[in-house]
């Protein structure tokens, strides 16, 4: 079996594209991302990694502090965020 | 008594002073004037109450809205609240020195309209002369400052042939997003309605054109078909009092910019009553909420919480009564107004000309 390939790579720095931003909606308690004229939900582990995208910071470095942080193996949490990430990527949402 | 969801998108009708005078304008046929216009303090206010609500985003229109001077100044409340803002202007206002204080004050989007590609049917439908140029100019401007931008185009029996054309220009132009939206049937649309609806013909021309641009990929594009040819209403404004607030130049709070047609209610204004208490409570947006209020067709329809008995102020310029099923769906007693609809009429009537 082989791994899916993502755009995007754990030496990568991403951060938000211009027009797109994380942000929590209080009145609802959800997290949401806000982009042109839509703003969609983001559930899950998905806002907690997406608060770490600064433009500075690689991927890799992210799902390590992540795996730190939820006591979970590596492996599964590179999994999620580059799956997330390259999804977002090919949105334009992000970008590298 | 459980609360209404909260409204998640603001259409801040800054003014309806506007240097264009285009034939399908979305303002209302009695348009208010200056010094009826709110004023900074009380916007500011608005947007106060309105993020406090749930609103996630505002769209500063008109008019004009950079005929405005305060809307820079407002662009930075929005910014302030969190709330995402949303320029909608025809960009003739706009210059390199005026768009550079909006980008610092955080405005996060610009949409831009267009009437035409061509000079000649530009100005045919805007009225001012130059205006093309200023437009493309204003385009490349934006492009410049890393904005993103969608082009907004609105389409009609005069231009609808050159929707390639209008995917080119935005291309050319690097915009992220295009709006192809076909004229909407109320006000001033409705007025030249015989002079702007396209045939079936040209529709089906138009959306081919759209499907075979998405094909191409690379632009994101937001298409608006005309619903005079569709069978089934459009679920218009995502539901009366669910997702949506506009607020006039004067400050009357309304569930659809269209909505002062409505007889026989009070339009309240943010000069007296909280956008809270407006939204939640006030007569005008729990009149069409929900399916309460539903007559047969809709009561009994499947589609009922979907298209939401489509839109109130169709129903109510064609069929005389607002609560009637929106017309335009083929079960409605009154589809057949619908159905006549279109002449060949050529002559518009202009606002402000």
């Amino acid at each position: 079996m082989t791994d899916v390939q993502h755009v995007v790579v754990e030496g990568a720095a991403l951060s938000f594209a211009r027009g797109h931003r994380l942000q929590h909606d209080r009145v609802r308690d959800v997290w949401i991302v806000q982009a042109p004229e839509k703003a969609f939900v983001v559930e899950g582990a998905a806002p907690h990694i997406l608060r770490l995208l600064d433009g500075k910071r690689s991927v890799g470095d992210i799902i390590q502090q992540l795996a730190i942080e939820f006591s979970a193996p590596r492996e599964v949490i590179a999994k999620d965020v580059l799956a997330l990430l390259s999804e977002l990527t090919e949105k334009n949402v992000l970008h590298i | 008594m459980t609360l209404p969801s909260p409204p998640m998108s603001l259409l801040a009708e800054l003014t309806h002073r506007c240097p264009l005078s285009c034939p399908y304008c979305s303002n209302p046929l009695e348009l208010e004037r200056k010094a009826a216009e709110l004023d900074t303090a009380t916007w500011t206010a608005v947007l106060e109450q309105a993020a406090e609500l749930g609103v996630l985003q505002v769209h500063f229109s008109g008019g004009e809205p950079m005929a405005r001077p305060d809307l820079v100044e407002l662009v930075s409340v929005a910014r302030r609240l969190n709330l995402y803002s949303n320029l909608i202007t025809s960009g003739v206002l706009l210059d390199e020195p005026k768009l550079e204080v909006l980008d610092r004050a955080g405005l996060d989007h610009i949409q831009l309209s267009f009437q035409d590609v061509t000079e000649a049917g530009a100005e045919r439908i805007g009225g001012l002369k130059g205006a093309q140029a200023r437009k493309v100019a204003a385009a490349r401007l934006i492009r410049a400052s890393g904005i993103p931008m969608t082009l907004n185009f609105v389409v009609h029996r005069e231009n609808v042939a050159r929707i390639p054309e209008m995917f080119a220009l935005a291309r050319e132009l690097g915009a992220g997003r295009v709006e192809i939206a076909h004229t909407q049937y109320y006000g001033w649309g409705l007025k030249n309605r015989d002079a702007l609806l396209p045939s079936r013909e040209q529709l089906e021309e138009s959306t081919r054109a759209v499907e075979a641009e998405r094909a191409k990929g690379g632009l994101s594009i937001d298409y608006v078909t005309p619903d005079y040819h569709a069978d089934r209403p459009k679920p218009c404004m995502g539901g009366w009092g669910q997702r949506f607030v506009n607020v006039t130049p004067s400050g009357r709070v309304l569930p659809c910019h269209a909505a002062e047609i409505i007889p026989d209610v009070s339009f309240p204004n943010v000069k007296d009553v909280t956008l809270s208490e407006i939204w939640n409570i006030s007569p005008l947006f729990n009149m069409f909420r929900g399916t309460d209020w539903m007559p047969e067709p809709c009561r009994s329809c499947e589609r009922k919480e979907r298209d939401w008995g489509g839109c109130r102020c169709q129903a109510l310029a064609l069929t005389g009564n607002a609560a009637n099923t929106d017309p335009v769906c083929s079960l409605s007693p009154f589809h057949n107004l619908v159905e006549q609809a279109g002449s060949q009429k050529t002559e518009f009537v202009y606002r402000g000309r």
